[in-house]
């Protein structure tokens, strides 16, 4: 906490500083260190989070990257001898888990954690020690699962680990109790997380910022979090009942015992379909950002963008079952559901439509974060056609389980999520740490991932249509085919253009090394942009904003940059961001209050991993941790809401800028 | 994790107006509640598809005992009467009200629990176990989520029972009571659909 | 909300709020009855043959209970939409997922 808040002498009367509680109340004091390590362990600031996010899933990003090339040299050669049948399917299974869970949702998590409270011109989220339990759930439950690889063999049922093949007879090791559990963790981050920010977006937004005044990528992440609010229970209850069949005998997926099969199958797409959106709208919200920027021109039909990402959040839960079209669900539901998928394709066109408007006729800057942005359109649209081919059930009846399946899910993935979430790299670094990546390492970047990635997923759609099956583990010589459509050619290409693709990744790690090490920090407003969370220092304040801005027009910051000329109708500069920040400082708000660093998010969290782990091995070690859990709830509740004054210590001479009043 | 949402009090709140006017904490209450309605929604679902399927053991029929559990969804409903007391009297700064309706609410709610548990048992001994049936591994998960929503719920009332005779807690304890409240008429709600669903309408 | 105005400001502003969704004491207990004469009428289709009348009497009741206690011991139909929002919105989504669902396994036509 550096900002501190010292009672005001205001004419000579003293004012009180406002009550805090009697500290006695919690087990800990609150902790107020603001540099050091315990600085990131005990924060509950949103930016410090949203890094810590980030480098997590940078981490889990680079294992998931690794577990796909062992794949993809698996398959590289008939008969492949790297892996083993078993490992191949831990795998597989791990690389989409990892990828899915501890990737793209954490890394979305990141951007959302950063760039929402800047963006809606608050000083933190609405609930900061949830925020900072739900960080500390997701490493909790991302380090369970991968632990299970080292204990017996990770889990190998699939990333949608249908039951009863997930079940105890099927898969005896201990892999999927650790999945089960491990994603019960992460569940709950998304649950708080998903509760925290929708809160900060409704309630939390700077005078004047109506809903229609938001930023786009404030909007879509809105609709993310109420599909993770909603879709998050339904894979809960799966878990819970995989879980209970593992751990304690249930009967739930034994078909011996009259069970369904279909019962998984509905709950784990009710929760994966919308988790499809949970996915990819992030990145279709930091496009809709960079875009405009590097057109010069306001997004094209912000409503509509706006409202086609509601739709498909409100249609993306009408269409589960495409995923199940081989499953023998009878004809009428295949119908309805098929006509469902189809219609879903509207918002997300309409969507790449204004994008593709937003370019048109603008002033195109085509750096690093637009390359990315405009590949995004292109894969997602070649990724999103393929996924139309799916929602004709016929043609599905023979894509599913095939590579074609694969090739369509990597375009809209890889295309799509991941190349939405490095344009956002490119285009906030210099805000989360005001220095510019490098933009000729950053469009070599570029280059080389959708190069690799059309090498490797391209050939996917023809594998798959001539039958290679998904997961399938070795292919042999003698049944490759001849010709142009030999499947030993095609994987060739594959496993070459993934091994390109990691060249392209290391590029963008080697850039972030080089761009730490580089003296040269960046302007304030690099990019000429358009929303508030340009309008503060880089990296910004603890506080944010020293004023909070009254929000008169949707893109404000671009609006107090220009004003449009009433006879030309052309918009001319009357500010630079220097200028308005400066006019910020001068006028800052004397009191900022700002929440305390607490030890309980960490130590709630920590709970739970122990819990999951007594309830694979042990009982009474769970009983234990559920103890635990507990006893920190209450030290969570009853902890006093800021650390009291005398444990800061007082100001170093000349830092005025965080003394806010004299000491007294 | 309702206790998370009911006492991060006073973090983005505290001194601040919001956006809508609204409070924080009550809006996450309403939307983790929201939430909970596709949690209990996939649990009943499953009891609604395999209670029919009885392998083994006893089917539906043979182990309700309605005119016991009718007692005991009475005494869940009137706890609920006994909590909108506790809210109105916590309105009203009526700090022994609250303390009174507030245990009352909890004793009831311990009633119905210790209910649960005599039926559990009583089904037990007739031969229906957790492993028995789809029947009974999907009324069991069901019933006992329930079951360990009311306990959650009686640890929280008990909790801000608490809170309010220290009186060290600042903040609007009347938010609190109303919040727990919340949680707790929605217990209440479940086993509305539950009483109906799963003992009245038979398999 | 930028400068922490004083506490207790804050206190009587949320206190205000509070009051414009009472409902008197009277009033709940009035509800509360209407409530257990439901549920009376509900533990009676146990006694007594309804007929044809049973199960749609069952799931009236029960729709109607949850509605009572939701809007009015939980205060919905005086509070602000957006909590009417939140939480019907789940409860919309959970209804028709889940009815779509138990539909593809035919568990209506049985």
């Amino acid at each position: 906490m550096a900002i501190i808040e010292r009672p005001a002498t205001a004419g000579g009367v003293e004012i009180a500083p406002p009550a805090t509680p009697s500290r006695a109340q919690g087990g800990f004091k609150r902790p107020v260190a603001t540099t050091g390590w315990k600085s990131w362990l005990f924060t509950v600031d949103h930016k410090k989070l949203g890094i810590m996010y980030g480098v997590m899933a940078m981490f889990f990003f680079i294992v998931g990257g690794i577990e796909a090339v062992l794949i993809r040299l698996q398959l590289a050669a008939p008969e492949g001898k790297v892996l083993s049948a078993s490992v191949y399917n831990q795998m597989f299974t791990m690389h989409a888990t990892t990828m899915v869970f501890l990737f793209v949702m954490p890394m979305a998590a990141a951007f959302a954690n950063y760039f929402i409270p800047l963006q809606i011109g608050a000083r933190d989220v609405a609930f900061p020690r949830m925020n900072a339990f739900g960080f500390w759930c997701v490493l909790g439950g991302g380090i369970f699962i991968n632990l299970s690889w080292f204990l017996g063999g990770a889990a190998d049922g699939g990333w949608f680990m249908y039951a009863p093949n997930s079940g105890p007879i099927f898969s005896p090791s201990h892999g999927v109790d650790f999945w089960t559990l491990g994603l019960q963790i992460t569940g709950i981050a998304s649950l708080t997380g998903a509760i925290n920010l929708i809160v900060t977006v409704l309630n939390m937004r700077a005078p004047g910022m109506s809903l229609m005044k938001m930023p786009v990528f404030t909007w879509l992440q809105l609709v993310v979090q109420f599909l993770l609010l909603f879709a998050v229970p339904v894979i809960t209850v799966a878990l819970f009942l995989l879980s209970f069949q593992r751990n304690f005998g249930a009967t739930f997926f034994d078909v011996s015992a009259g069970a369904d099969p279909l019962l998984w199958q509905h709950l784990f797409w009710i929760f994966g379909h919308p988790e499809v959106y949970i996915l990819i709208l992030p990145s279709f919200g930091i496009i809709s950002e960079v875009l405009p920027v590097f057109s010069k021109k306001p997004l094209f039909g912000y409503p509509f963008v706006v409202f086609s990402g509601a739709a498909i959040g409100f249609v993306g839960w009408g269409v589960w079952a495409h995923h199940m079209f081989a499953s023998g669900l009878g004809p009428v539901s295949v119908a309805v559901f098929s006509i469902s998928t189809m219609a879903i394709a509207i918002p997300t066109g309409v969507k790449i439509v204004n994008w593709t408007l937003t370019l048109w006729g603008g002033k195109l800057r085509f750096t690093a974060a637009m390359h990315f942005a405009v590949g995004l359109i292109v894969l997602f649209t070649i990724g999103g056609l393929s996924g139309v081919t799916h929602s004709v059930a016929p043609s599905d009846t023979q894509q599913t389980d095939t590579y074609y399946i694969v090739a369509h899910f990597h375009y809209v993935l890889f295309g799509g999520a991941v190349f939405g979430l490095f344009s956002g790299f490119y285009y906030w670094w210099p805000k989360m740490f005001g220095k510019t990546l490098n933009e000729k390492l950053g469009k070599a970047n570029f280059w080389l991932m959708v190069i690799g990635m059309n090498m490797t997923f391209g050939p996917m759609h023809i594998l798959g249509l001539q039958g290679q099956p998904r997961r399938m583990y070795q292919w042999t010589e003698a049944r490759a085919g001849e010709g142009f459509f030999n499947l030993a050619f095609w994987n060739q290409i594959a496993s070459i253009g993934s091994l390109i693709l990691v060249v392209g990744v290391l590029l963008f790690l080697i850039n972030v090394v080089k761009t730490a090490r580089s003296k040269e920090l960046a302007p304030l407003d690099p990019w000429d942009s358009r929303t508030l969370e340009w309008m503060t220092s880089s990296p910004p304040k603890e506080h944010n904003f020293d004023v909070i801005p009254t929000v008169h027009h949707l893109d404000e910051f671009f609006h107090r940059k220009y004003q449009q000329d009433p006879v030309t109708h052309e918009y001319k500069q009357i500010a630079t961001a220097e200028e308005i920040l400066a006019d910020q400082e001068a006028h800052a708000d004397k009191h900022i209050h700002m929440p305390s660093p607490s030890y309980w998010p960490i130590v709630l969290a920590a709970t739970l991993p122990i819990i999951t782990t007594g309830v694979i091995y042990s009982i009474p070690v769970a009983i234990v941790g559920g103890i635990f859990l507990v006893l920190a709830m209450f030290g969570w509740a009853l902890e006093p809401s800021t650390a009291p004054e005398t444990d800061f210590d007082p100001p170093a001479a000349g830092e005025s800028t965080k003394e806010l009043a004299p000491l007294v | 994790m309702s206790d998370v949402a009911v006492h991060e009090a006073d973090h983005g709140t505290h001194g601040h107006t919001t956006t809508t006017g609204l409070s924080n904490n009550k809006i996450a209450m309403w939307l983790f509640l929201g939430s909970e309605c596709l949690l209990f929604g996939g649990l009943i679902s499953t009891y609604m598809l395999y209670r029919g399927r009885v392998s083994e053991g006893p089917r539906p029929g043979n182990v309700f005992d309605i005119p016991f559990t009718s007692v005991s969804s009475f005494i869940l409903l009137m706890s609920s009467l006994t909590m909108v007391l506790a809210v109105s009297a916590a309105q009203n700064r009526d700090d022994r009200g609250t303390t009174l309706w507030l245990t009352i609410t909890a004793l009831l709610g311990a009633t119905f629990v210790g209910g649960q548990v005599y039926e559990f048992t009583a089904m037990y001994n007739e031969g229906l176990g957790f492993t028995t049936s789809l029947f009974g591994s999907s009324f069991y998960t069901l019933t006992g989520f329930h079951g360990v929503h009311v306990t959650v719920g009686i640890i929280m009332l008990m909790s801000v029972v608490g809170i309010i005779k220290r009186s060290t807690i600042p903040g609007d304890k009347a938010e609190v009571v109303e919040l727990v409240g919340l949680y707790w008429h929605f217990v209440d709600v479940i086993w509305i659909i539950i009483f109906t669903l799963v003992y009245l309408i038979p398999a | 909300m930028t400068a922490a105005t004083e506490t207790h400001t804050e206190h009587d502003h949320s206190h205000d709020d509070h009051a414009q969704h009472g409902m008197s004491n009277a009033g709940y207990i009035r509800i509360a009855l209407i409530l257990a004469a439901m549920t009376a009428l509900e533990v009676s289709t146990y006694y007594v043959d309804f007929g044809a009348l049973f199960m749609p009497v069952l799931i009236i009741l029960m729709v109607v209970k949850f509605f009572i206690v939701v809007s009015y011991f939980m205060h919905l139909k005086f509070d602000n939409k957006l909590f009417s929002f939140c939480f019907y919105a789940g409860l919309f989504l959970a209804v028709m997922v889940y009815v779509i669902a138990l539909a593809t396994f035919k568990f209506f036509a049985a």
